[in-house]
């Protein structure tokens, strides 16, 4: 089954925002809120797109707005990619 | 029309304001940092060259002056790389280093304090190019989220906010080449209505196919292919000019407060004007009347002027009309005229910013940059071009002339700080 995976979503972060100074993105950052991470609204709207894109999928972005960590993120994208795959 | 003159005489008269320059710096072909451009212009080295930034063998102008040695990952964060196009981390690097010389931590002012305002006139256009690439040859869902803002006029200006926590007023001036005089200008109207200090100035960068569409379109380049004949102002061989990228950023300063903090003045902003051309064939050109309003707001005549840097189109009329002006002002021959942007190329708003730099350095090093290129001024020119090296000179006034595509005139007085 199609699922996206911290390692996976953290690659996008990384290519599509840069990455700041001092902050591991390899660490469990599971839980970290993405603002902690340096990563704003604008830079989650780039991996959406990215995310769409690639998995061709339609997400609801305005549910995704309130996510506030990766693994909220990370849920509301899987529950999309499997809505898809079981519809 | 009386109530907006005298509401606009009362923001700009607002507080009676000395703007000096306390901090600058320059990123522009012949050196990344201010003393390094500065050194190779005193040399008269020409850094117009071979476009490099992409393959210009197919289109008929093939010159360029490019910024050479700059590597983004010195002067820009990673996380602001995927967000920048070329032109914004040339200005991040130029405002960077302007506030490490003017000595200005914005982080120990209060909020408000610091302004920004540069002139910009095309925006982020390689990475606008690489955007519009995405979307007709993939998709809309390969553009990314950056275009929104990384293309814009206001992009340096937000940024280098954004990076030094400068919350004062801010903005961004279009008016081509003019531009770096114009932004200057308003950073003082600032200065005047009570900010602290602006950093304020002209950066542009256009090198990429679609840019040099653009300029192509535009006309007035030269198409020789010899870089030290190409770009000749004043000259009676004189067949257009080469696009350059790159400028200057200034922290412009109330006087007090920079004396205050015990800051350093590398000049002060004397006089500043600007006005607009009528619609070409339905009057003369204004760029005296520009130069005699800046006179007169520095308080000063012609006869206190001790160098000025032109314009410099490098289009026969264009020469002529300058030298007419210059005449007008000083008589034949009457003052000493430089165009250091010989051996950059026009930079679009960086061009006058870098020659507010230049004027500058003038004034702290008491000489006269050099013109490269023209060897001996058309005989409608008559102005005594500085020419072949930089001449030694007394210098406590100079000022500074640009004009815009599109009828922009703009001009500033600098005096020496001391």
């Amino acid at each position: 089954m199609d699922r996206l995976e911290l390692t996976e979503l953290t690659a996008l972060l990384r290519a599509c925002a840069g990455e700041g100074e001092g902050i591991d993105l390899n660490g469990d950052v599971l839980d970290t809120p993405f603002l902690d991470l340096g990563y704003d609204s604008l830079a989650l709207l780039q991996v959406t797109g990215i995310i769409e894109r690639d998995h061709d999928v339609t997400l609801d972005e305005e549910a995704l707005d309130e996510a506030e960590t990766p693994r909220q993120y990370l849920d509301l994208v899987n529950g999309a990619l499997s809505a898809r795959t079981t519809a | 029309m009386t109530a907006l003159a005298g509401q606009e005489r009362g923001l700009i008269g607002a507080r009676d304001v000395t703007a000096v320059v306390t901090g600058l710096g320059v990123v522009a072909p012949g050196g990344v940092g201010t003393e390094s451009w500065w050194a190779s212009v005193l040399r008269g080295h020409n850094a117009i060259g071979p476009v490099t930034r992409f393959d210009a063998s197919g289109y008929p102008v093939r010159l360029a002056g490019e910024v050479s040695g700059f590597t983004d990952e010195e002067h820009v964060s990673g996380r602001l790389l995927p967000q920048t196009d070329r032109v914004t981390r040339l200005a991040l690097a130029a405002a960077a280093q302007a506030l490490e010389t003017a000595a200005l931590d914005p982080a120990r002012l209060p909020d408000y304090a610091v302004g920004v305002v540069t002139a910009n006139a095309a925006g982020g256009f390689e990475f606008g190019q690489r955007e519009l690439q995405a979307l007709w040859s993939r998709g809309s869902r390969h553009v990314g989220a950056y275009q929104s803002f990384a293309w814009f006029y206001a992009a340096n200006s937000g940024q280098i906010s954004i990076r030094h926590g400068l919350r004062g007023p801010s903005g961004v001036v279009v008016s081509e080449q003019a531009g770096g005089l114009d932004a200057v200008a308003q950073a003082r109207r600032l200065l005047r209505r009570g900010t602290g200090a602006v950093v304020t100035g002209g950066v542009d960068s256009t090198l990429c196919p679609w840019g040099w569409t653009a300029h192509l379109a535009a006309g007035g380049l030269s198409t020789a292919e010899d870089p030290d004949r190409a770009y000749l102002p004043f000259d009676a061989a004189a067949r257009g000019h080469v696009v350059g990228e790159g400028g200057a950023l200034f922290v412009v300063e109330d006087g007090d407060t920079a004396r205050a903090r015990g800051a350093d003045a590398l000049g002060v902003v004397a006089g500043c004007a600007a006005t607009f051309d009528p619609a070409p064939g339905t009057g003369r050109p204004r760029l005296l009347p520009a130069a005699e309003l800046a006179l007169a707001d520095a308080g000063i005549t012609p006869a206190d002027v001790d160098v000025v840097f032109a314009d410099a189109a490098g289009e026969r009329a264009a020469d002529r009309a300058e030298a007419q002006t210059l005449t007008a002002l000083f008589g034949p021959f009457g003052v000493p005229v430089t165009a250091p942007k010989t051996m950059t190329g026009r930079l679009l708003s960086g061009g006058s910013a870098v020659d507010l730099a230049a004027a500058l350095l003038a004034l702290r090093d008491q000489v006269i940059p050099p013109t490269v290129g023209t060897r001996r001024v058309a005989d409608d020119c008559p102005v005594d071009l500085v020419t072949g090296a930089a001449r030694p000179a007394r210098l406590r006034t100079a000022l500074v002339l640009a004009r815009g595509r599109g009828g922009f005139n703009a001009a500033t007085v600098l005096r020496a700080a001391r």
